[in-house]
């Protein structure tokens, strides 16, 4: 499918619900889907340039080397971290159980 | 276990994750440090907490450009991007990693054994927090719920990724080891597999020897020793090997060395297929050291521990492979700078090597506060036969314990006054009299009973008698 | 009265910054029931600040620049141990640990924090209509909205309740509402004031600004927030700019540009305006031409693609962990998907997704790559405009302000809000919002001043003159 004829579908917005951890009502979906596809049909002139010669810009202002020198410096108070937890326990923050590992 | 079973060929690539040692973390002011109380060592920017923003580390950039110096890598502009993914010990629920612009790209580390492993890449980025399983078990699939600590949350790491160029587990322990070394010679590191600070992921495959093409590989997480690694690389290759060997196909796969099964086991397949969405990290700036900052950087790399062995294996003239093994030893164990300071002051290199591995390895911290000039007299004084190799071993344990000291007096204060030449002349000519049958014996052609001869002389002096200057008076006696 | 003005009295004695701060909260307590400006006003605590700075006077001390002037500041803007909310539940209860650049700066010039105001949910939307809390209603007509996503900042200046008050513009969410309600507001050059303790949004386009009655008063508060933060990486290293001294040299010589893409496709009574505006500085001396800087129109595809995807990787971290609201389920994963479904709104979950898609593997460089690169065009278009005139004068927003409920279930319509704002943060450039008389329908019209990069002061400069010729309030325009 070329990039012109592309349109966001139900399985694309029901995918990238999962990637951003967001569940979905069929309703939902549905409206979503109708949505979202308007917003990137309205991309496809983005879409369309041909722009592989221009430079990307992410930074508006131009900089370079912005660093920090490695002095220690304040930490919060545990009791100030912990504060806004959930749940806690022992000093830390308490999860339910994890499944899977970090990849 | 071993490894595959002949005619297969085992290829592996590693991750090495290290710590760098600076005093604070990537991207914000809190300490870098191991073992503090949970959730101390945070503020709002390794916590992640809305509107935080990241500053670079000077001196973590400095420790990466010097890792990459030493591995001979091409120093870069490079620029950080957010690495997405879900995990609860990782604060923002991204990574800043370096993607498609790394700092230190295209090295490799030589090896003791002349062998060269290529670097892909040598890149900087944050470490996570750390999550303790809790519940019944204490494992992870079975646990009722987890405990998240930050404080390592934002701990400047270098990923250093290698070509597959290692062929066998021992290689893959040698390479660790190495760059260990390499590690520690910059400064950059503290390496410490143990406390977590080098972690290691394997890719392995296997392929039919001869052949070129690359088998489909497993990574392997969890390998926190060298033990390990070897151990798991042998279990992973071996069980690729069955796999194929029985009809089936390597499934691409992450898995875990389960380190108490002895095995690698698969991850549980997630949900959800990985995909990073990675995208240039809008709140930093692109990094672009000047000549100098890199000149600097290079100029802090302490010397290489492949430096060291030439160094020693200079002094030593051409190494037999016992003084390899040694020598690899005097520089893993941090000694070569005696043994080098030794034999300007005067000693034996073949000596100062033997007896540094041997017999001052025993107390790593004192030999290596041990006074050169010192050892340096006592190996001279054991070269010249003044000193039986027994009395000069006694001499150094006391001199390492002491730090140094005068060889000389310290073996006279224990009677080992070397015996005069014709006193042991004297005590040689009794112990053969006494011994008719062992002399005719060793007359007629066995020379085994030097040793025996040798052996009376030393039990008659109380082993005040020089090896050699007995050997001598053997010879004379038998004409 | 000003906040020139109140800082004056109050640093001379001649007026209590407690009696400042106990109008500015009557007045609140007065009105702000109908238009719910204010999702909390902070009255005990702005009390005991305003008694702080007369004791600094009584003993001879210097509160600073804003001594008692009172601020509201938009409800993403952290304050120590005062909730910050950014309008979401799912930030339910959170009181940050720390305060943001900005915030420390105004405490620190003696601005008084009155309280925090309302806003779309994470500043995305047009019309404040996005907010957990309800909507906030238009100052001047409470059947309409005040626009957004800044707008209970700018109702609450538009009603009186404070000559000051801080918005974030991301793709011109101080500019829109300050033009829909009648007041000024600022989007400075990006880094020009730190974002340090905005709850981000789209880190690459996010920038804090003023909003005020005039621009002399944007103009004090800008010199108060702007200038070099070393906990922002893409703060300029330079000193604020220097605005207030501009305001009154005048325009004669300077170069303006009526920008076609700025008029085109915004209501009649909107162009009428920012015609007289051109004619106004004509007559002040202003050479004006007409400019066009095509790549604009652009703008908005571009914007929807880079926003969205720098939002879906900020807002992840809003996973029930840490802080704020949790949904308890069985395992992590799921207590991530409980806690983020029920905490965000329909157009924050839009915009998530919509930028987990052009982010996504297989898109990426169909749409966020591109997105970058259509920025980078937008950048040489301006320059290229910039070499002919020195600043560039169009609309803010396209229409006064809207109806409530009028937009919200077409986000497409909502996005076109934004058409006349979004260039300026994808350029990075500053720009400035100047009320100047109503539309037809007698609501506020702004018209927009856009200059290159640093060039805040020329900004300021054809803003004065603009609002000097200013139409009166409640005046026609034929």
């Amino acid at each position: 499918m070329s990039e012109q004829s592309a349109t966001l579908g139900r399985e694309d917005v029901a995918h990238v619900a999962s990637l951003a951890r967001l569940a979905l009502t069929d309703e939902e979906l549905d409206r979503f889907t109708v949505q979202l596809a308007r917003v990137i049909d309205h991309a496809r002139d983005v879409a369309a340039l041909d722009v592989a010669e221009v430079e990307p810009t992410s930074h508006p202002v131009p900089m370079r080397n912005v660093l920090r020198p490695d002095v220690v410096g304040e930490c919060l108070g545990r009791h100030e971290v912990l504060a806004a937890a959930p749940e806690c326990e022992d000093g830390r923050f308490k999860v339910p159980r994890v499944i899977g590992e970090a990849p | 276990m071993s490894g595959p079973s002949t005619g297969w060929e085992i290829v592996v690539g590693l991750e090495v994750h290290c710590e760098l040692q600076t005093k604070t973390k990537l991207f914000c002011a809190c300490p870098n440090a191991f073992g503090d109380e949970p959730n101390t060592n945070v503020c709002p920017v390794c916590l992640g907490l809305p509107g935080s923003l990241p500053v670079l580390n000077e001196q973590a950039v400095e420790l990466a450009m010097r890792i990459g110096a030493a591995l001979h890598c091409e120093v870069r502009s490079s620029s950080f991007h957010r690495k997405n993914y879900f995990y609860p010990d990782m604060p923002k629920d991204y990574q800043i990693s370096q993607y498609d612009q790394p700092i230190n790209v295209g090295g490799y580390l030589e090896l003791p054994d002349g062998s060269r492993v290529g670097i892909v890449r040598a890149h900087i980025e944050e470490d996570t927090g750390k999550t303790s399983h809790r519940g019944e078990s204490g494992r992870i699939h079975s646990a009722d719920y987890a405990l998240v600590d930050y404080n390592r949350s934002g701990v400047p790491l270098v990923e250093i990724v290698t070509e597959p160029d290692i062929r066998s587990a021992a290689q893959a322990r040698a390479f660790v080891a190495e760059l260990r070394g390499v590690l520690v010679a910059a400064e950059a590191s503290d390496a410490r597999m143990e406390e977590g600070s080098l972690r290691i992921d394997a890719n392995v495959s296997v392929r039919a020897e001869g052949t070129e093409q690359l088998g489909t590989r497993c990574e392997i997480k969890n390998l926190n020793s060298l033990r390990s690694l070897g151990l798991a690389i042998e279990h992973e290759a071996a069980r690729q090997v069955a796999v194929i060997d029985a009809g089936g196909r390597v499934v691409q796969e992450t898995r875990h060395w389960d380190e108490q099964g002895g095995r690698t086991v698969p991850l549980r397949s997630k949900e959800e297929a990985f995909d990073y969405r990675y995208f240039p990290e809008p709140d930093l700036v692109p990094l672009d050291p000047d000549a100098d900052w890199k000149a600097r950087a290079a100029a802090g790399v302490g010397m290489l521990p492949a430096e060291r062995r030439a160094r020693l294996a200079a002094l030593v003239g051409s190494p037999t492979s016992q003084q390899t093994d040694q020598l690899q030893a005097a520089v893993d164990q941090g000694l070569d700078d005696l043994v080098v300071a030794a034999v300007e002051a005067g000693a034996p290199a073949g000596l100062a090597l033997v007896r540094a591995v041997n017999e001052l390895a025993v107390d790593l911290v004192a030999a290596r506060a041990l006074d050169p000039g010192s050892f340096a007299a006592l190996l001279q004084l054991e070269e010249s036969g003044a000193l039986s190799p027994t009395q000069a071993k006694t001499v150094l344990a006391t001199l390492r314990d002491a730090g140094g000291g005068d060889p000389g007096a310290i073996a006279r204060s224990k009677g080992f006054e070397a015996l005069a030449e014709a006193t042991l002349e004297g005590v040689v000519r009794d112990v053969v009299d006494a011994h008719p049958d062992e002399w005719a014996r060793y007359l007629a052609g066995d020379d085994k009973l030097a040793g025996f001869f040798t052996g009376q002389v030393m039990k008659a002096t109380s082993g005040k008698a020089n090896g050699k200057a007995v050997a001598g008076a053997l010879r004379r006696l038998r004409g | 009265m000003s906040a020139r003005e109140i800082a004056r009295a109050v640093r001379a004695g001649e007026r209590s910054a407690r009696g400042v701060v106990e109008e500015s909260l009557a007045a609140i307590a007065e009105r702000d029931g109908e238009v719910h400006a204010f999702l909390l006003v902070t009255g005990d605590e702005a009390r005991s600040a305003a008694d702080a700075i007369d004791a600094a006077v009584a003993d001879g001390r210097d509160p600073g620049p804003l001594a008692g002037v009172p601020v509201a500041l938009k409800d993403n803007l952290c304050t120590k141990g005062i909730p910050t909310t950014c309008a979401s539940r799912i930030l339910e209860g959170w009181r940050p640990p720390y305060d943001a650049t900005v915030v420390t700066r105004l405490r620190r010039a003696g601005a008084v924090v009155v309280g925090k105001t309302n806003l779309d949910e994470f500043a995305m939307g047009s019309s404040t209509e996005n907010s957990c809390a309800g909507p906030t209603r238009h100052p001047a007509d409470p059947s309409r909205v005040p626009g957004g996503s800044s707008g209970g900042s700018a109702a609450a200046v538009a009603a009186g309740f404070v000559p000051l008050a801080l918005g974030s513009d991301t793709g011109g969410s101080v500019r829109q509402p300050a033009a829909l309600c009648g007041t000024v507001g600022v989007k400075p050059t990006y880094g020009a004031v730190s974002r340090y303790g905005l709850v981000a949004f789209a880190s690459s386009l996010d920038q804090i600004g003023p909003l005020a009655a005039s621009v002399e008063d944007a103009a004090l508060l800008l010199e108060v927030i702007a200038g070099h933060d070393p906990l922002d990486s893409t703060s300029i290293a330079q000193a604020a700019p220097e605005v207030t001294a501009s305001l009154d040299v005048g325009v004669a010589g300077l170069r303006v540009g009526v920008c076609d893409e700025l008029v085109e496709g915004t209501a009649p009574d909107v162009v009428a305006r920012v015609q007289q505006a051109a004619d106004a500085l004509v007559d002040a001396g202003a050479h004006v031409t007409r400019v066009s800087v095509p790549e604009m129109r652009y703008g908005l595809s571009a914007y929807y693609l880079i926003a969205p995807a720098e939002a879906s990787s900020n807002l992840a971290r809003y996973d029930g962990v840490r802080y704020g609201l949790r949904v308890p389920a069985s395992d992590v994963a799921a207590m991530n998907v409980a806690t983020r479904t029920a905490g965000f709104g329909p157009e924050v979950k839009r915009r998530i997704m919509l930028g987990t898609y052009a982010l996504s593997a297989g898109y990426y460089d169909a749409y966020y790559a591109k997105a970058q690169r259509v920025r980078t065009l937008l950048i040489e278009a301006f320059s290229r405009a910039y070499e002919q005139v020195d600043v560039l004068l169009g609309a803010t927003a396209p229409t006064t302000a809207f109806p409530i409920g009028e937009r919200v279930d077409d986000p497409m319509a909502m996005y076109m809000s934004d058409v006349c704002t979004i260039p300026s943060n994808l350029a990075g450039h500053p720009a400035i919002s100047v009320p100047f008389g109503t539309g037809d329908d007698g609501l506020p019209v702004g018209v927009q001043v856009l200059a290159p990069a640093l060039e805040e002061a020329r900004m300021f400069q054809a803003a004065a003159a603009i609002e000097r010729a200013a139409p009166a309030p409640g005046s026609g325009t034929k």
